[in-house]
């Protein structure tokens, strides 16, 4: 890093992980005072987004393409000691992250955070795994980190008990741990392939690896891929995503919003490190999966949405769609398409996460209008006959919709919800068009809209 | 040597796994444990099986992994058993909760109908 900026705060890449933690346990001194708990968790929520946006603003500011903030905790040398690593896509990772945590901690903080105990040290230490796993370059603790945000992910999905809950729950921890125990074999492979667990070590490795254990790698990276694409939720492996994020409660579903691009987050990283432009056998390994793997996701979430009958569901399979999106686009290899879908990518994980904080919202003030609030229930039920009737008795009655004054929060609640899904539809000047349109010029059109694209061209 | 762990593994990977298909949950739970002892038996092979070799640093003996046990494989192996020692307490607790409030120990909540 340049500047004065890097000699100042040397230990700012380390801030994302500590602050959270540091809070985290501030928070479980303090005890279950609600109005201290509040303080510190906006508090910290802020300046953990604070410091995201300086890491960024630092990273930008470099200005050549390659600038980079390395960190070595207790100045352990590399390749054998961990380093956190932070250049653009981290920090673009850690603001979307921030960004979320701060929503989601001020949602919470109006009545989800009392449904159960130590809302908030959970919080907190999700955000702390999530950013750990965002700034770490050693493969090994990329799992400790996935292992806190899981943890802590289990600890916020099953936070105000209940039936549905528990059980949705248990699956989400089952997969997971099957998941956690592919991703170290997958490690312990490369390991025992290359020596090495430093991920830009194991980049320069890769091409030295024996003929013999070619084969050895490809099995480690394909294992460990499997237990990012179980948590990018990529088809076949995405079946606990629905129920789990239904269960959830809404500041738990909105950070959960960015679990799956965590997953897409290590399979971008260690695709493009590892295999993108690995020389001889290795090149590309991989890529064909992650495109119809994502293919595949999308099918499945647009049919899932398009079958939803609840509006939590459709966000689920939203969810989906969006993640499968991102690995088919990463699939590609293309600087162009990979730039693109992370653009798509920070749109598409704000406007689902306001949209689970939405959906509940209008649950609740549908429920308290009078709707049955059995959960199990498949609402958004639509009437017909009570639309005929109100049709029929438009004449002598003059009981007409028209001057009826709507409240204006349940106002405000259409017009955001109209907004959140013109997003995720794409449609302009939105900026889920703008995403989209990017991905799909890159792949179409690289050349950009000034040149004319001829039939031939498309290889 | 090395066949005989690679059996142990393999069958205790195999049981994990069928154990972790059935619809019971304490079966799952105990799929789970095998599952996990597997891959930490595998980890620490990876620091490849030897006889006799010393695993504190000696003076005068060069300090490469040919003389040494890799010290890594093992501090791994450590960490994983720690973290998945603290996920199955926690994987316990709620199959708990959900024997408690399902009254079934299905693991899906309910016998599925006929």
């Amino acid at each position: 890093m340049t500047g004065w900026a890097s000699d100042a705060t040397p230990h700012l890449i380390v801030a994302p992980i500590v602050l959270p933690l540091l809070t985290a346990a501030l928070m479980l001194l303090v005890g279950e005072r609600r109005r201290t708990l509040a303080t510190l968790t906006m508090l910290s929520a802020a300046v953990g987004l604070g410091t995201a946006l300086l890491l960024l603003a630092q990273v930008q500011g470099g200005g050549a393409p390659g600038a980079l903030g390395v960190y070595l905790p207790s100045n352990w040398d590399v390749p054998f000691g961990i380093v956190l690593v932070v250049d653009r896509l981290s920090a673009l990772m850690l603001v979307i992250t921030a960004l979320i945590g701060l929503a989601a901690a001020s949602f919470s903080l109006a009545r989800w955070h009392r449904a159960g105990v130590h809302f908030h040290p959970l919080f907190q230490m999700q955000l702390m795994g999530l950013n750990g796993v965002f700034l770490t370059a050693d493969l090994f603790n990329l799992f400790v980190f996935f292992e806190v945000m899981l943890a802590a992910s289990y600890g916020l999905l099953l936070h105000g008990s209940g039936r549905l809950r528990v059980q949705a729950g248990l699956h989400y921890v089952a997969i997971n741990l099957a998941a956690s125990s592919l991703f170290l074999i997958g490690v312990a492979l490369l390991y025992g392939v290359t020596g090495t667990l430093n991920m830009a070590d194991l980049a320069l490795r890769i091409g030295q690896v024996p003929q013999a254990d070619r084969g050895l790698l490809h099995a480690g990276a394909a294992l460990l891929a499997v237990a990012f694409f179980t948590k990018a939720a990529a088809w076949p492996l995405n079946f606990w995503l629905v129920r789990a994020y239904m269960a959830a409660s809404a500041p738990v579903a909105a950070l959960f919003a960015v679990m799956t691009k965590v997953g897409v987050y290590a399979l971008l990283r260690l695709w493009t490190l590892l295999f993108a432009n690995a020389p001889g056998e290795s090149a590309g390994f991989g890529g064909d999966w992650l495109l119809y793997g994502g293919m595949a996701t999308v099918v499945y979430g647009m049919v899932g949405m398009m079958a939803a009958q609840r509006l939590d569901r459709m966000a689920g399979f939203g969810v989906l769609v969006s993640s499968g999106s991102l690995l088919a686009a990463i699939g590609f290899g293309q600087a162009d398409l990979t730039g693109a879908a992370l653009f798509y990518l920070t749109n598409s994980t704000l406007a689902l996460s306001a949209m689970f904080l939405l959906i509940e919202l209008i649950e609740r003030s549908r429920l308290t209008a009078g709707a049955s609030a059995d959960a199990d229930e498949r609402s958004l039920e639509f009437p017909i006959d009570a639309l005929e009737r109100r049709r029929l008795s438009n004449g002598p009655d003059e009981s007409s919709l028209i001057g009826k004054a709507i409240p204006a929060a349940v106002a405000f609640l259409g017009l955001a919800f109209i907004a959140c899904a013109l997003l995720i539809a794409g449609m302009p000047p939105l900026a889920g068009f703008l995403g989209k349109f990017a991905m799909l010029s890159a792949l179409i059109n690289p050349a950009g809209l000034q040149a004319s694209v001829a039939p031939s061209a498309t290889a | 040597m090395e066949i005989v762990l690679a059996l142990g593994i393999g069958v205790l990977t195999g049981s994990g796994v069928w154990l972790v298909l059935r619809p019971r949950t304490f079966q799952v739970a105990i799929g789970l444990a095998l599952l996990s002892y597997a891959v930490n038996l595998f980890i620490f092979s990876m620091g490849r099986l030897a006889i006799d070799k010393e695993p504190i640093v000696r003076p005068g003996v060069p300090t490469d992994l040919l003389h040494y046990a890799d010290p890594l494989t093992q501090a791994l192996v450590l960490t994983a058993i720690v973290i998945g020692f603290a996920m199955m307490a926690l994987f316990l607790v709620v199959l708990l909760a959900s024997r408690g409030l399902s009254d079934s120990d299905h693991v899906d909540g309910a016998e599925p109908l006929p």
